[in-house]
């Protein structure tokens, strides 16, 4: 029985150790090696930091780098305003199959394809859409506008593309939360906003954090929605790695970008679970 | 705020409209893609020029339909080809990590644990970037060696496979652990007392209780592979997943059979979706 157990546990363990060393482990500390090298001439190599210099010291690189920082911290506030006042609705004003259906509804984005979202936002915001041609019927503008291509339509495309992500743990979390706490702090005298700054929203955290975490990822690493919905001037920096793998071959300044990116992602996702005092086993159950 | 604490009307009429609204966001862009399939003009945005099926069935340039489009065809059977053998990959892979976890202890099972989470928190391009890195050095690796060039490890499908197994596998191993994590152990010791071997008795008691987590992480995993865009993005070579085709139309602008296409989707992933609920509503009974 021992030995046999022994060579189910090294059965068991191949698997993952084949997945995690060849498609996670060593990808990675390869990218990370060809960022830190510099061709010389044709096939020859020289480890350097100029990569990483160079990412510094041209502004277009640091500036997209920044922006698509910003402006993924921005989707995701935005996410968080929108989309808590509908899922304490959800978890606190519904009941039975309304509730369960309203919820159900939530999940749709995540079964439909993000390229089909996308698709669905560009009909809606360009200049020959339904938005403009509403705009127009209403007599509020005089001719078409257009509204594709914008900070203001990527920023739509991605909060509308992470709305899920942040719902369903809110409305678990919140779920949660017994009535008789809110009622208690109704009868010791608080009123709408004291109770949930002081009950709802300490209650919530985790969720809080855990769908701002989710939601900051996928909107720093989207390409998607950034390139479909502002065009050309979209400056994303996932566009940036993009071009320089397959546009422009230079895999070693792409290595560092995507090295780059990574760090930023991995430190947003390490703070998010340490507010709110979580681990990543904890906040993926 | 819940219904036990009376609010004034104009507030709770104000909360039920911003929810409203909110809905309305949310299905507005899948409604107009859906419509804008029978709308008799060669672009998807407006004027209304009637309905029309073109966008379906028609089979003469410009008004190409869908089922009449090959190279959609083609790229519609692709992305199921890739995303059928990613579910066989992903679920096998899944469910003995679940094993693992659930069953066994062993050395560094916390850190492995961590890294097996990894995948969920390594942004999709970046994940593509690195594998498509990491196979070019393996194919110089190799052709310095034994001078044998490895044509399966250049962008493909095959490694767009490779690409989406690497993070849907740790979906699946999370979805069938929460299923084995509830399993009474002791239903399997009877079997054992009974007379059956190892092996046996997880055929016969614990594979048939994980049943329905496999067909919820099956299902999950064709859909998230058949959708992928980020990793296969990178990974592709010539022949063109329906993600891919999709977007290279859109950005060049496309008659309405992209619509006619997303239909199909929606429908597609429709039918999955009250497929899953319907597996997942069995696991509550006993």
């Amino acid at each position: 029985m021992k030995e046999t157990s022994r060579l189910g546990l090294f059965l068991l363990l191949a698997p993952i150790l084949l997945w995690l060393a060849c498609l996670v482990i060593l990808p990675h500390i390869d990218m990370l090696i060809i960022s830190l090298r510099t061709r010389v001439a044709a096939r020859v190599y020289e480890p350097s930091f100029a990569n990483y210099v160079e990412f510094f010291t041209e502004p277009l690189y640091w500036n997209t780098f920044a922006r698509t920082a910003i402006m993924s911290v921005t989707a995701t506030m935005m996410t968080l305003m929108i989309a808590f006042p509908v899922s304490f609705y959800i978890a606190k004003m519904l009941r039975g199959r309304i509730k369960n259906f309203l919820f159900m509804l939530c999940l749709i984005p995540f079964w439909v394809s993000e390229l089909v979202r996308t698709f669905g936002w560009m009909i809606l915001l360009r200049e020959t859409g339904v938005v403009s041609n509403a705009l127009q019927w209403l007599g509020l503008v005089d001719g078409p506008v257009e509204m594709l291509y914008n900070d203001a339509a990527i920023m739509v495309g991605l909060v509308y593309t992470s709305m899920l992500f942040m719902v369903v743990p809110l409305v678990t979390v919140l779920d949660s939360l017994d009535d008789s706490l809110i009622e208690a702090g109704y009868d010791l005298g608080g009123n709408g906003f004291t109770v949930t700054r002081e009950i709802v929203i300490p209650h919530a955290m985790p969720g809080i954090a855990s769908g701002c975490v989710v939601v900051f990822m996928l909107t720093l690493g989207n390409y998607l929605t950034p390139t479909l919905l502002g065009g050309k001037e979209s400056l994303w920096f996932t566009e940036q790695i993009y071009n320089q793998f397959i546009t422009r071959f230079n895999w070693e300044l792409g290595s560092a970008f995507g090295f780059l990116l990574l760090v930023l992602s991995s430190i947003i996702v390490w703070l998010g679970l340490r507010l709110s005092g979580q681990t990543l086993s904890q906040a993926v159950r | 705020m819940i219904p036990s604490i009376p609010q004034p009307k104009a507030f709770r009429g104000l909360y039920a409209a911003y929810v409203s609204i909110f809905f309305v966001y949310l299905i507005a862009p899948l409604v107009v893609v859906a419509v804008f399939a029978f709308n008799d003009s060669l672009f998807p945005s407006l004027p209304w020029n009637g309905f029309t099926l073109d966008w379906f069935i028609n089979d003469t340039e410009p008004r190409l339909g869908l089922f009449q489009d090959h190279a959609l065809t083609e790229s519609i059977g692709t992305s199921a080809i890739v995303a059928f053998w990613v579910t066989v990959l992903a679920v096998s892979a899944g469910t003995c990590n679940a094993f693992l976890f659930e069953r066994e202890k062993f050395p560094f099972k916390d850190l492995l644990y961590i890294l097996m989470l990894a995948p969920l928190v390594i942004p999709g391009v970046i994940l593509g970037i690195s594998i498509l890195v990491f196979s070019n050095s393996i194919i110089n690796w190799v052709e310095a060696i034994s001078g044998i060039e490895i044509d399966a490890l250049r962008p493909g499908l095959a490694l767009v496979v490779v690409g989406q197994f690497a993070f849907i596998t740790t979906i699946v191993t999370l979805v069938v652990s929460a299923r084995l994590r509830k399993f009474d152990p002791t239903l399997e010791e009877a079997a054992l007392n009974l007379g059956a071997t190892r092996l046996v008795a997880i055929r016969t008691i614990t594979l048939p209780y994980l049943k329905p987590a496999l067909i919820g992480a099956a299902i999950v995993t064709f859909l998230m592979s058949f959708e992928n865009f980020n990793t296969t993005l990178m990974l592709v070579g010539s022949d063109a997943p329906l993600t891919i085709e999709m977007y290279d139309r859109l950005r060049e602008g496309s008659t309405p059979v992209l619509n006619a296409v997303s239909i199909l989707l929606m429908v597609g992933s429709g039918i999955l979706a009250l497929l899953s609920i319907f597996v997942q509503r069995d696991r509550n009974k006993p």
